[in-house]
């Protein structure tokens, strides 16, 4: 029974230790996890969603740039590192489940275990009204 | 199969009176199909084999789970190394940027061992564990990184319908319990999952856990909710610590059971000891 790679398990345990949110996909762009405080922005329960494949999440909190024009999944960061393996970052607005929109920044960076074998991408993300 | 537990201490070997019972070599185990043998772990336990009358062959297999010192301190000492007739296989995890054998030869030449690496007298071959399921003989051994620090591997060994999965040092979670709900996100859920005999990392207790967070083990209550999660059939408690005399390990132990009675059998690994699987 196969399970996720080892370098995955301890990003979500490192997730689940932050007070930023943290999304976890896999090498096709489901998204695996996401920890409490990407809850708050996102509007929605991991325990709720579960996962998700990257049409639905990319596209379930509206991405879009500061003229209401939507951003496709090809241009967010994780899908890019997804795409790339390399690192990616952007800053655009999102639309929560509650309608409420929040311009949020997001680093993403590729998992590549000591098996070398690519597992995925996590992103750090926050919310930039909280940034002084 | 069976399974031969030649060390079954933690940390350090100990030849204290405290540590008679459970005895004070540090990790080996041979598993054992007929004439076939592999030995997993190479502390000071593996002092204990029989290479003259169990090992006839020229081939020897010995698999690494990692390169922390009680887990590679017998290597040097093994008999079969020092035999020019002897093709000595050594497993090991790779995933580091120095090779196996570059990280083993740290350990086996001068100042920590007299000899280095390349005079060992042996027919010496230094692998690097493949990221599939692979044969020795007529075992065929899955090996994945599982958490503990630096790169660790669980095996799972397999021989006809049995198999047994050895992870001598396993932290599930670091510094959480429970485990996660979803089977994939449990490290080793696959190499563990139904296994016949479980061999697993029980160092501390409860408290101690706490205490020493991040540094590769777990206690013996997350041993059993792991071992219950993977619906292991038997699980050997193992990795035995040598700050614990064996009156209180074997004391937690009792005490365990008589609180929780799992609905699986557990036991204390004891050195000496054969389990049939």
């Amino acid at each position: 029974m196969p399970g996720h790679s080892i370098e995955l398990i301890l990003s979500r345990q490192l997730a689940d230790c932050l007070n930023v949110p943290v999304f976890i996909v896999n090498p096709i762009g489901t998204l695996l996890f996401y920890n409490a405080p990407a809850e708050e922005i996102l509007g929605q329960r991991y325990e709720d969603t579960g996962e998700m494949p990257v049409g639905e999440w990319g596209s379930n909190w509206y991405p879009h740039d500061g003229e209401g024009n939507s951003i496709p999944p090809d241009e967010l960061p994780l899908v890019m590192t997804i795409n790339s393996k390399v690192p990616a970052h952007k800053t655009f607005w999102i639309k929560s489940l509650d309608g409420k929109s929040t311009q949020i920044s997001v680093t993403s960076i590729p998992i590549i275990g000591r098996s070398g074998d690519f597992s995925g991408a996590i992103a750090i993300f926050w919310n930039n009204e909280f940034i002084p | 199969m069976r399974i031969k537990l030649h060390g079954t201490r933690g940390s350090y070997p100990t030849s204290s009176t405290d540590h008679q019972r459970l005895g004070g070599n540090t990790s080996c185990i041979e598993i054992i199909d007929g004439e076939e043998r592999l030995i997993l772990d190479a502390g000071t336990g593996i002092l204990g084999i029989n290479f003259d009358e169990d090992y006839p062959n020229a081939r020897i297999d010995i698999l690494l789970t990692h390169l922390h010192m009680d887990h590679i301190q017998g290597l040097g000492f093994c008999k079969p190394i020092f035999d020019p007739e002897k093709q000595v296989h050594i497993w090991g995890p790779g995933g580091s940027p120095q090779s196996l054998q570059a990280r083993l030869n740290r350990f086996l030449s001068p100042p920590l061992f007299p000899i280095p690496l390349r005079d060992i007298p042996s027919a010496l071959s230094v692998h690097e564990l493949p990221n599939t399921p692979f044969k020795v003989g007529k075992f065929t051994i899955t090996a994945g990184f599982i958490s503990h620090p630096g790169p660790t591997v669980g095996f799972r060994i397999t021989s006809g319908t049995k198999s047994i999965t050895y992870m001598p040092d396993h932290e599930p979670m670091v510094g959480r319990q429970p485990l996660y709900p979803e089977d994939s996100w449990v490290s080793g859920f696959g190499l563990a999952f139904k296994t016949d005999l479980l061999i697993h990392d029980s160092q501390y207790t409860q408290e101690e856990y706490w205490e020493k967070i991040g540094w590769g083990h777990c206690s013996l209550d997350i041993a059993v909710e792991y071992s219950a999660r993977v619906q292991a059939k038997k699980l050997i408690l193992f990795h035995h610590d040598p700050t614990h005399p064996d009156t209180k390990t074997t004391q937690l132990y009792l005490d365990y059971l008589k609180q929780n009675k799992p609905d699986f059998p557990i036991e204390l690994a004891v050195q000496g000891q054969e389990i049939a699987v």
